[in-house]
């Protein structure tokens, strides 16, 4: 077999092992859940056939094993479970499932963060390949030290910043990133121009100095002196000769970022208190709606997984050591 | 040596008493030398502990402590206004920093003891325990830390004791892959197998012979955990999750007193009271980075000072 392909499929093969242990712990965690919760949900005054019929649609009375993969099969189909939040003691259930409240939620989630890495991934990879190449210059020095004091910020304090300047004193942008489904888009754009920012300014400074420290120690290295040795111009040192190798340290901190940006989106989305995923996550943490915990712990964790499982798999298929086997 | 001296001797030089200086004098001449950024670190880190250890002495009133005017302007009896309920907020900022900075400093150092000493022992071991611990890690280190801290926050409730040690838990698994990767490399060492033959425990090895040479990486990395720990105990408080009030802590402040900074157009003062905290907490993290920074390039090699 190629080099290539063993090495894909065996990367391929650690993710799918990987997401299996990652839905094992995430279900798992019910588990750990102290007490009757089925009693705890529906509160005291529960009768003792609301709370049976309850244990029995959360499966409570079979094995562990049998609830697993339910619960994976159910995911596989789309379903996610009901959500505990809606239930009275009476026995009336008025909760929605957890892929109709999820759903808009995480399209407008992947928008933020779609809006926030079409600015900012260039920009990062300009400013950290710009920044390499004119390194110890005024320029270099500038855009690292701002990086630095960006880097060291909570999220939040970005944002409350970006919110005083912009949003009060200077300007007057939206502060409250409330979209609707039925907006144009436009006014979507508009209405996350704070959020995104802030999203910006947090993993520009990430990316720029990862792309920086890659590429200062790519053109340290011997065959990069003996291109420029050889007199080669500059363009064909770094097209020809730093660029393939380049290639999967530059994903590598791109899928990063991006997995950084699933993170840090939950901060961002409770600060302006924008309808994401994120803030249901932690919506649902705070009243202890474990479905809607779970699932979302679940998407998120994928995501990065994924992530990180793309660019391990560029940095396979671009590596000119692998493509041209001795 | 004496100034005294014209000319120079070699002779002189190799001929002249070295005293060894003590601990505290080589201390003393290391830090002469720090660069200002790294002495601006200093300085603050110092000051955030001199308010944390005295901070009943400090403020001016309780942190709980809740007076009849929500919202007061900055005024003479209280320096930064009051917050929604009334609160003072000088005196929850200087209590704020005993809660937030002791919670994390807690944190990391159950990460670096739980963290460590499972490193030590996967490196001496090598065996299938290594394995076992090693890939229970990389599993664990696929879930973004932030989102798993919130899963089992949402089981376990948000108490200040569960939040220790479910952030010192998940953080522990980067300490963990650190005190592996630096300890592996001590392992093998001749004197190592020396102490083995000799029959000295376990505990022995750990702590005498391996522990003192992987110190500075450690160091310096307890140094950026904190900022990390700290960030995301910062983080998660602000999200509602975290310290619990009525214990003051910065990031919950913050969010209590976000809805201020829509009035800075009409009293700046009371649209920055949000900001002060969130400043707090962006000015150690600043700090201990400098710190880090210049002890890493001390630790590196460069090591002129002896």
């Amino acid at each position: 077999m190629h080099p290539i392909l063993s090495t894909v499929l065996q990367r391929l093969a650690l993710g799918l092992v990987t997401l299996f242990v990652v839905s094992l712990i995430i279900f798992s965690s019910i588990q750990l859940l102290p007490g009757d919760f089925a009693q705890a949900v529906l509160g005291q005054a529960a009768t003792e056939d609301t709370v049976a019929a309850f244990r029995r649609e959360l499966g409570l009375d079979k094995p562990a094993i049998f609830r697993y993969f339910d619960w994976v099969g159910g995911v596989m189909t789309g379903d996610l479970g009901t959500s505990f939040s809606g239930r009275a003691a009476s026995g009336v259930d008025r909760s929605r499932s957890v892929a109709e409240l999820i759903g808009p939620r995480l399209m407008n989630t992947l928008f933020l963060a779609l809006m926030t890495a079409i600015v900012a991934v260039p920009l990062a990879l300009f400013l950290g390949i710009t920044a390499a190449l004119k390194r110890n210059s005024v320029y270099d020095k500038l855009v690292s030290a701002s990086t630095l004091t960006t880097i060291s910020f909570p999220e939040f304090f970005v944002a409350y910043i970006l919110i005083l300047l912009f949003g009060t004193l200077f300007w007057d942008f939206p502060t409250l990133a409330d979209v609707r489904p039925e907006m144009a888009l436009g006014d979507r754009i508009y209405k996350c121009v704070l959020p995104a920012l802030t999203l910006t300014l947090v993993i520009v400074a990430h990316m720029m100095r990862m792309t920086r420290a890659a590429l200062i120690n790519l053109l340290a290295s011997p065959y990069i002196e003996m291109a420029r040795l050889k007199g080669e111009p500059p363009r064909t040192v770094i097209l020809k000769h730093a660029l393939p190798n380049a290639w999967a340290p530059i994903a590598a901190v791109i899928a990063f970022n991006l997995a950084y940006l699933v993170v840090g989106v939950v901060v961002v989305e409770v600060v302006f208190v924008y309808p994401g995923a994120g803030q249901l996550m932690v919506d649902a943490v705070s009243s202890r709606d474990i479905p809607v915990v779970q699932a979302c712990a679940l998407i998120f964790a994928a995501t990065y997984i994924l992530l990180n499982l793309t660019a391990d798999i560029i940095g396979i298929v671009t590596n000119p050591r692998l493509l041209h086997p001795k | 040596m004496s100034e005294s001296k014209k000319s120079y001797s070699a002779a002189d030089e190799v001929g002249a008493v070295i005293t060894r200086r003590s601990r505290l004098q080589r201390a003393w001449i290391g830090l002469k030398k720090a660069p200002p950024t790294a002495l601006f670190g200093m300085v603050v880190i110092f000051g955030y502990v001199f308010v944390a250890v005295f901070a009943p002495v400090i403020a001016p009133y309780g942190e709980a402590e809740i007076f009849a005017i929500p919202y007061a302007p900055w005024d003479g009896t209280h320096w930064l206004g009051t917050d929604q309920i009334g609160r003072d907020v000088y005196s929850r900022l200087v209590f704020g920093a005993r809660n937030t900075v002791g919670i994390a400093f807690a944190t990391t150092l159950l990460a670096f003891f739980v963290g460590g000493s499972l490193g030590l022992i996967a490196a001496i071991n090598m065996s299938w325990l290594d394995q076992l611990i090693s890939r229970g890690v990389d599993v664990l280190m696929a879930i973004p830390s932030l989102i798993f801290a919130l899963m089992l926050l949402s089981i376990f409730g948000s108490n200040t004791l569960s939040l220790i040690i479910i952030i010192a838990m998940l953080d522990s698994t980067r300490v963990f892959r650190l005190t592996r990767a630096v300890a592996v490399n001590v392992v093998v060492m001749d004197y190592v197998e020396a102490a083995v033959l000799r029959g000295e425990k376990l505990g022995w090895i750990m702590r005498r012979e391996i522990l003192p040479n992987i110190m500075p990486p450690l160091v310096a990395e307890f140094g950026l955990r904190f900022c990390f720990v700290f960030l995301t105990i910062a983080s998660l408080s602000f999200l509602g999750v975290g310290i619990q009030p009525p214990t003051a802590d910065w990031g919950s402040m913050v969010r209590e007193n976000a809805s201020l900074i829509q009035f800075a157009k009409f009293d700046l003062k009371a649209g920055l009271t949000p900001l002060l905290p969130a400043g707090a907490i962006a000015l150690i993290t600043v700090a201990v980075n400098f710190v880090v920074d210049w002890f890493l390039h001390k630790s590196s090699g460069l090591r002129d000072e002896l």
